[in-house]
């Protein structure tokens, strides 16, 4: 069986097409109306009310929690403030990424740690002789993520704080009609938008505070088809799609180091000894072999492709999660491992690894696309990533 | 004079004036936008009319925008956002609905409900539409051949465009003959049963038209839509986030970022013409400004004999032009509302209330709309297209409350006796009325309204007549006619004086296409 959320009981009546999809062993919904459109317009628009609840959560207590979490991670945990969140990712000795997720400061020695796929062994693994507690707190907790340009509207109203003065990657206590909460801006969409962090025995009344509150500035709930073309528009990188995890990878050649992700910006050069250390201040003086980057690809090439069978150009209303083979000049020089069509920006895009040095941004591709069942091949451009990156994020 | 001298003025900041002001901008030349009025856009604007709420106040939606000009402009960089509006409703009179969803399943079992035989129709219907949409739909972006002409140009032109007609093979040639000559009623019944099927589709090819659904030539505006939904990858049809005006405002951004000056409350009185030549303009508070080339996005009745000397020009020209068809015949009703309408055909609140809700019960409920037209009056029960911009973009109103837009057909702009303030209201009355027999509580939601007769419409805007399109998009005036014989490749014969509104090919709604397309004549001709 499947698990559901502990919002389940109000998503489960809105998911009108039945569809649903797994994400982490739960039964999440992909949309709530048979197309993502509005779902994801509500993202960029007004507010879209996102289930996370999927994610694991551990909370990391104690007096060696810091280190446990230093250890790991490859940000400077002596830089965390309490309320602050860190985005990270966390390598094993060979410097390969493992996973990436957040951790937040909850206090003194306090800490909130969510990640993509299960870490209880790891943690306690590098936590070996600490003084340290590591409660999975996954299914006692649920998550909602709020995003979109009228999320703070609403959240500010619904908390009865001004939440302008929440930054970016902070997070406050709180409480919606006495349900207590954790807020904290983040999210997986490149907007303006918060997590709302719950018991999971009060999701439910946070669910209807919340959309009774945000009905008002059209608030919608969205699955996870919206979410995935707004991440893929805000060039953040999803697990076992994008990359795989080098606790799972089951040949070398599947493993990445965070520069190689496009998260060489989150490994300190300060900090003392963590996972992988030496061997990514090996890569950081080599150089990175293979570059994480976004395509962007011609609409004038697409539109030509159809055009030879008469046909208007088709784009899926959905982002794509297949590997495509990326050449310049006939030689393969990487691979895509998403995309979508941005209705915002109008254009396809793509998410892909290229090796050196064929990531430099403005470098001329191409892209393998299916046209009317034959291969053919798409112009491309390299672009840096995000390919968007709205002032309100993190204004 | 002014010391600056422009390589090209653009009289009228409508949405074609600025696309071609951004075209010239980007290819380097010195571009300056004059409007009359205090905002740019013309027809495309979102005002505040009453506190706190915001209203697309003519044009309210978005459909046949070219995706060239998005790529060209890289409009999504400068605001460009269109929100999907997924829905048709259309109430009918024994209580019940005809629905078109976003989803084609649930439209097709909708129809079902109704015509299990219409259902089967729709889809084979569609897939007709598409393929004559694909041969006509080039048309949108070229510059339309004269078949009179035996220039290299033209001859090019019509060979282009007589290569996708051949394509369509006899059996859908013959379907776009009958579609351009037959009135939409007699079109449709040889394909469906359902009346309010057939009225709900007919009202798109009756839009700014003085024509009713059997008027002969109204089937072919029809295929306008299914052109709207060749872009439909492109996604290019919905409500732009923050009204019309947004859009005005994005393409003027495009049009700066590029180089190109605007200035608002910036009359035109007339075009300078010296040794039939166009040397600048002069305003309305006597200021002259020199510029190489003079634009107007002006109609083509302002266009011609308002802003120059019809002197200036060859009589035939002269007397097409006052043979061109306006006859405004719709109008606009606004409304501020407490609350959200409650529709005795779906009560309560749903999806219904994002899409639009159409009021064209049956052929003969437009038909007779008609009749008052044609006969002088406004339609004691006329044909609405109503949508809701707020419950699509939250921010058009104070949270909670709404903004309603109206589009209302007929509402002839020769009205019996003339439009005065009386008849003004009577003719909003109407459309409340006509409103309240499908959702009961909407007057006792208004918190204001706006009326805009065509009358009001020429007087805000300056479109003569109060035609939204800057004239009947009917076929006599359309493509090489457009909007007179020999003067439909955006020239004059003054020289350096060109037309890029929506009076010259393929005009009508938001689509850019007039503007860009003069825009490139303009820079071929220069090159």
């Amino acid at each position: 069986m499947l698990k559901t959320s502990p919002f389940h009981p109000r998503t489960a009546p809105l998911v009108r097409a039945q569809t649903w999809r797994r994400w982490s062993g739960y039964q999440m919904a992909s949309a709530y109306d048979p197309h993502p459109d509005r779902e994801y317009a509500a993202i960029r628009s007004s507010a879209a009310l996102i289930d996370v609840s999927p994610l694991y959560k551990y909370r990391i207590t104690g007096k060696d929690a810091l280190r446990l979490l230093d250890r790991m991670i490859t940000r400077d945990m002596a830089k965390l403030r309490t309320g602050q969140v860190y985005y990270t990712p966390w390598c094993d000795a060979a410097g390969k990424v493992i996973d990436d997720g957040t951790v937040t400061r909850l206090g003194e020695s306090a800490y909130r740690f969510t990640s993509a796929d299960s870490s209880l062994r790891w943690l306690h693994m590098n936590a070996v002789g600490m003084e340290v507690s590591i409660e999975d707190i996954s299914e006692k907790m649920g998550a909602l993520s709020l995003q979109g340009p009228l999320s703070r509207a609403i959240l500010s109203q619904a908390t009865g704080v001004d939440l302008a003065s929440l930054k970016y990657f902070r997070m406050i206590e709180a409480k919606i009609r006495d349900i207590p909460v954790a807020v904290s801006r983040t999210g997986y969409t490149g907007d303006l938008g918060y997590e709302i962090w719950v018991d999971a025995g009060s999701a439910v009344a946070l669910w209807d505070a919340l959309i009774e509150t945000g009905t008002p500035y059209g608030i919608t709930p969205a699955g996870v088809w919206a979410m995935d073309i707004a991440r893929i528009e805000a060039g953040l990188i999803m697990l076992d799609v994008d990359y795989f995890s080098s606790h799972h990878a089951l040949i070398e050649a599947r493993k990445s180091t965070p520069y190689e992700i496009n998260l060489g910006w989150a490994v300190s050069a300060e900090k003392g000894p963590f996972n992988g250390r030496r061997a990514l201040e090996a890569e950081r003086k080599r150089g990175p072999a293979w570059g994480f980057v976004g395509l962007e690809v011609s609409w004038d090439s697409f539109e030509r492709l159809y055009a030879v069978h008469k046909l208007p150009p088709k784009i899926p209303n959905i982002a794509w999660r297949v590997s495509a083979p990326v050449t310049r000049e006939g030689r393969q020089v990487g691979y895509a491992t998403s995309g979508c069509w941005s209705p915002l920006l109008k254009k396809s895009l793509a998410l892909a690894h290229l090796r050196a040095p064929h990531f430099e941004a403005g470098t001329r591709l191409k892209l393998e696309v299916t046209v009317e069942h034959r291969r053919e091949w798409a112009d491309a451009v390299v672009r840096k990533l995000p390919f968007f990156d709205p002032e309100r994020k993190k204004a | 004079m002014s010391a600056s001298r422009y390589d090209a003025i653009v009289v009228g900041g409508g949405h074609n004036g600025l696309v071609a002001a951004a075209y010239l901008a980007r290819a380097g030349k010195k571009t300056l936008v004059l409007e009359r009025r205090p905002l740019l856009g013309g027809a495309a604007v979102t005002e505040e009319i009453f506190p706190g709420f915001k209203f697309s106040v003519f044009s309210y939606v978005v459909s046949l925008l070219r995706p060239e000009i998005i790529r060209d402009l890289d409009l999504p960089r400068h605001g460009l956002q269109i929100l999907p509006l997924e829905s048709t409703v259309t109430p009918l009179d024994n209580g019940d609905y005809l629905a078109s969803w976003s989803d084609p399943d649930e439209t097709r079992r909708e129809l079902c409900r109704h015509s299990p035989r219409d259902a089967d129709a729709a889809v084979v219907f569609g897939r007709l539409m598409h393929h004559m949409a694909m041969a006509v739909k080039p048309i949108l972006g070229m510059v339309p051949p004269d078949p009179a002409s035996l220039s290299p140009g033209d001859l090019a032109g019509l060979l282009k465009l007589g290569g996708h007609f051949r394509s369509l093979g006899p059996e859908r040639f013959h379907a776009l003959h009958k579609l351009m000559t037959m009135s939409s009623a007699d079109y449709l019944d040889e394909w469906f049963e359902l009346d309010a099927l057939k009225a709900t589709k007919s009202a798109s090819g009756i839009i700014g038209t003085f024509l009713g659904p059997r008027s002969p030539g109204s089937a072919y505006v029809l295929l306008h839509h299914y052109m709207g939904e060749l872009d439909g990858a492109f996604r290019a049809w919905g409500f732009q986030k923050g009204g019309t005006g947004a859009i005005s405002n994005t393409i003027a951004d495009a049009a700066r970022a590029h180089g190109a000056e605007m200035r608002t409350g910036a009359a035109v009185e007339r075009v300078l013409v010296r040794n039939g030549r166009a040397t600048g303009v002069a305003l309305a508070n006597g200021e002259e400004i020199a510029a190489n080339l003079v634009l107007s996005g002006l109609d083509p009745r302002l266009t011609f004999t308002r802003l120059v000397d019809p002197k200036e020009l060859p009589g035939e020209l002269v007397d097409g032009i006052r043979r061109y068809k306006f006859r405004g015949s719709s109008g606009k009703v606004n409304l501020a509302l407490a609350g959200l309408p409650n529709f005795t055909c779906m009560p309560g609140v749903g999806p219904h209330l994002r899409g639009a809700m159409s009021i064209s019960p049956s052929i003969d409920y437009l038909e007779r709309a008609y009749d008052d037209a044609k006969y002088g009056e406004f339609s004691r029960n006329p044909y609405m297209d109503i949508v809701i911009p707020s419950m699509i973009d939250p921010q058009m109103a104070p949270p909670g409350k709404h903004v309603m837009s109206i589009f209302v057909q007929y509402a002839p702009y020769h009205l019996n006796g003339g439009w005065t303030d009386a008849r003004r209201e009577a003719f909003g009355d109407a459309v409340v009325k006509t409103l309240a027999r499908y959702a009961p509580n909407i007057e006792s939601l208004i918190l204001h309204k706006q009326v805009l007769t065509p009358d009001d419409i020429e007087r805000v805007t300056g479109l003569s007549e109060g035609n939204i399109f800057q004239g009947e998009l009917a076929l006599q005036q359309l493509f090489f006619l457009r909007p007179v014989p020999r003067w439909a490749k955006y020239r004059t014969p003054i020289h350096g004086y060109w037309q890029c509104g929506a009076g010259t090919h393929p005009g009508g709604g938001i689509m850019g296409a007039s503007g860009r397309l003069a825009a490139l004549e303009i820079l071929k001709a220069a090159a």
